[in-house]
């Protein structure tokens, strides 16, 4: 069972790579529930396919989803991985508390090993797999629509990043059903991840799935920088710009500089497992601790870069349901960017343990401090935006409160952990956990949930169901006190991170409640897809055609919903920021345009999905040794994008009779339907109409 | 000016980046080739070749200038040599810090 199976075409393959053998043979609970997991992997794969198939969907799929390049539907399909993927790690992240719940002075029900992959696995996706796509799919979807373009300055590469990330996924899934994923973390350190400790494939699985989210987030960074450099509508000059926009800018050039750096740590580190390179082995001259100060180079603005998204959420909602202005716009735009760059002056406090002198670890915690004042600054805008405003509690704002109060205790913890002294005593502790949970938590999660509930009606045209949104949006909250504040009391009374089983019989009472909390927490995304099974049943009722359910400020809430497949029917022209809040109280903002004209839209293509899935290909091979496979993915890639430049005809005219038809409709329903007041905007009488009292 | 005076412009904007390119290169090896300073000189004048030589590649190939029109991209110049001066920088004080504190 452990001798490879036809090496020349399955490479290091043997039976026992797949769960279900070894579980067949060894039925440990800790293998069946391997097992299980790779099983639910493969029946939900051909259960979809099944599904498209019975439907006849796959025309459908191909042309209106797969190979489109409208920056709408890319958005909506990040989104779709990154939501699958949280499923995933949230399910991961229950089994390892109850691991650590049960496994109290005994060895509990998961394996050393299987428990090193479940946290690997946990952290890899939660940030390359869900913050990431998540967050690149809502900037796709609405930074175009904000700043008036009809697309993103790349279309064609912006598609080519969806693929890329969606590979990467499916290698994550694949490592479920064949063979095992690292067991070395989310940061794989070497010299562990090495070939001399980890002869097997996990390391592997996590380099080049990682290594696609990278280029890929690399490529979406530059896309959206140029979107937004070049692309604005007239008028829309940077100062004008919504804050999400502008969060998103400073995201993207985050990106662009701080995913290279990892993109070389993981690419070194392959070519010392592929090529007996010593870059960072014990011997032979290598050096580990260059891995540790390239990967934190990277890791430490990764924080930003998916916290940032989030403030920019933020800001629109704390502004839309306090019908107020933002409070200090300049302020926050420099905040932004001053936390842009100062998250580039911070990487050690990763590792301030690592042994260099105290006068620079002293340096690199001052630095760390110095993050808290622009961020504390945003803090009290948004306080300040939300004093004597019409405040209404609807689902984001509940996020956006919780944000505020949990996201400064974790700040609190982050002050604490900048100090180097105190940052040796609990390093690798389940404190630091407890500190990024509470950072990461708020400030990415409930900001991207906020932004799923905000936005829904603009991308779909109905609004989500508030009471099942509330419930979930509560089980958010409780369940993360509840799951991460007894992290803290452990973390502070010496439990190491990472921990299989426990000695400490006194821990016992905080890991149950810890795995109370995480309970919650499943119940929470549980209740997120009841919320969207009841509103998709519900869709006529809170139909929000006309497109402004909130009374929003920026130019996406100009356009019906779903917008149409141009975003703008005319370029709107704009004279100020919340041109669109101001125009809805002094003019009328929806007279049809003077005249309709052709619009010039790019024709689909599927050079992406073909480097998406070679690319996946090339990958897979790479893991298992598979070489003709490799080289076969890395040849299809060059094919595909030496033929995509051989296509003169990309674009498709929508003939100005269409663009009238489309935007005349529009126009109706929108004289038609009844304004209604902010009091009643969450019942059904919201047809996406607001009315302004000036 | 019309159109074909500012293509005219662009061509030789184009030209003299050229010239001045090929020349600074020229001159980089030569003073290497054929040493007519001590080695830390010669160092320092191709340091300084290569940095005017990134100069001159901004104003005439990418037409990087101090007009208000491509002020724009001028900040990203700037802001790109700062986060690499820093992440460049910070790596070397850490990693000889930690040679100096283990040889």
């Amino acid at each position: 069972m452990t001798d490879p199976v036809w090496p020349m075409l399955l490479g290091r393959f043997t039976w026992d790579s797949l769960p279900f053998v070894r579980a067949w043979h060894n039925p440990t609970t800790n293998e069946l529930i391997a097992a299980a997991a790779g099983g639910i992997v493969v029946v939900s794969g051909i259960a979809v396919l099944v599904l498209i198939t019975v439907l006849r969907r796959w025309r459908w799929l191909w042309t209106e989803w797969l190979t489109s390049l409208d920056h709408k539907k890319i958005g909506i399909l990040y989104i779709v991985i990154a939501l699958v993927m949280l499923a995933r790690a949230l399910v991961e992240a229950n089994l390892m508390r109850l691991q650590q719940a049960v496994a109290v002075g005994n060895p509990g029900f998961v394996a050393p090993e299987h428990f090193a992959e479940l946290f690997s696995t946990h952290g890899s996706i939660m940030i390359f797999f869900m913050a990431m796509p998540f967050l690149t799919g809502l900037i796709n979807y609405l930074v175009p629509l904000q700043i008036g373009a009809r697309d993103v300055a790349f279309p064609v590469l912006n598609a080519i990043s969806l693929w890329l990330t969606a590979a990467g996924a499916a290698l994550m899934m694949a490592s479920l059903v064949i063979g095992r994923f690292s067991t070395g973390g989310w940061s794989g350190y070497p010299p562990f991840t090495e070939i001399g400790f980890n002869p097997g494939v996990g390391p592997d699985y996590w380099i080049w799935a990682v290594t696609l989210g990278s280029l890929a987030s690399t490529m979406t960074g530059i896309n959206i920088a140029v979107t937004i450099y070049k692309m604005r509508c007239p008028g829309m000059k940077l100062m004008r710009m919504p804050l999400f926009t502008w969060t998103s800018l400073c995201t993207a050039i985050l990106m662009i500089f701080a995913m290279p750096p990892l993109t070389v740590a993981t690419a070194l580190l392959a070519l010392d497992r592929y090529l007996g390179f010593h870059f960072f082995t014990n011997a032979l001259g290598g050096n580990m601790m260059h891995y540790a100060n390239l990967f934190w180079m990277f890791g430490h603005p990764e924080v930003y870069i998916v916290i940032l998204p989030a403030f920019g959420i933020y800001s629109e909602v704390v502004s839309t349901f306090s019908s107020k202005e933002l409070y200090g716009y300049k302020s926050l735009v420099i905040a932004t960017m001053a936390i842009a760059v100062l998250s580039f002056t911070v990487w050690l406090h990763h590792f301030f343990t690592m042994g260099q002198s105290a006068s620079i670890n002293a340096a690199f915690g001052i630095a760390t401090m110095a993050i808290g004042v622009p961020t504390g600054v945003k803090i009290y805008n948004w306080i300040w935006t939300m004093f004597r405003g019409e405040v209404r509690f609807t689902t984001p704002m509940i996020y956006a409160l919780a944000f505020m109060m949990t996201f400064v205790l974790g700040g609190l913890t982050g002050i604490i952990l900048a100090f180097p002294p105190l940052d040796y005593i609990v390093h690798n502790t389940l404190f630091l956990v407890a500190h990024f949970h509470n950072m990461l938590i708020p400030g990415t999660l409930y900001g991207l949930l906020a932004a799923y509930t905000f936005w829904f009606p603009k991308v779909f045209g109905y609004r989500l169901d508030e009471r099942w949104g509330r419930i979930s949006c509560l089980c958010w909250i409780v369940g993360f006190y509840l799951a991460f504040m007894p992290l803290y009391v452990l973390g502070a009374s010496g439990m190491a991170r990472r921990t299989q089983a426990v000695m400490e019989t006194a821990y016992r009472p905080w890991l149950y409640m810890a795995e109370a909390g995480a309970l919650i927490l499943l119940c929470a995304f549980a209740a997120l897809i009841v919320q969207l099974w009841v509103s998709i049943r519900r869709r006529g009722a809170n139909d929000v055609f006309v497109g402004d359910p909130w009374d929003g400020r920026a130019l996406e809430w100009s356009v019906s919903a779903p917008p149409p497949e141009f975003n703008f029917a005319r370029l709107p022209h704009v004279d100020q920021a919340h041109w669109f809040y101001d125009a809805k109280r002094k003019y009328a903002p929806y007279a049809p345009p003077i005249a309709y004209h052709d619009i010039w839209m790019l024709r689909n293509s599927a050079v992406a999905p073909v480097i998406g899935i070679a690319s996946g290909a090339a990958t897979f091979g790479l893991v298992w040794h598979m070489w003709w496979l490799a080289i076969f993915g890395l040849i299809v890639i060059f094919a595909a994008v030496v033929a995509r430049s051989f296509v003169r005809d990309t674009h498709r005219v929508i003939p100005a009779s269409e663009v009238a038809r489309i935007d005349e409709s529009w126009r109706e329903a929108t004289a038609r339907a009844q304004p209604v007041p902010r009091e009643i905007e969450t019942s059904p009488a919201n047809q996406g109409l607001a009315l302004v009292r000036s | 000016m019309n159109g074909n005076d500012e293509r005219r412009a662009e061509v030789r904007s184009y030209l003299v980046g050229y010239a001045g390119a090929i020349v600074m290169t020229g001159v980089a090896f030569a003073i290497v080739q054929w040493p007519i300073a001590s080695p830390k000189l010669t160092f320092a004048a191709v340091l300084t070749l290569a940095f005017t030589q990134i100069v001159l590649q901004f104003r005439c190939f990418l037409h990087i200038s101090l007009r208000r029109s491509a002020r724009d991209d001028l900040q990203l110049i700037l802001f790109s040599t700062l986060v690499v001066a820093l992440m460049v920088g910070g790596t070397l004080v850490i990693l000889l810090n930690l040679r100096e504190r283990m040889m």
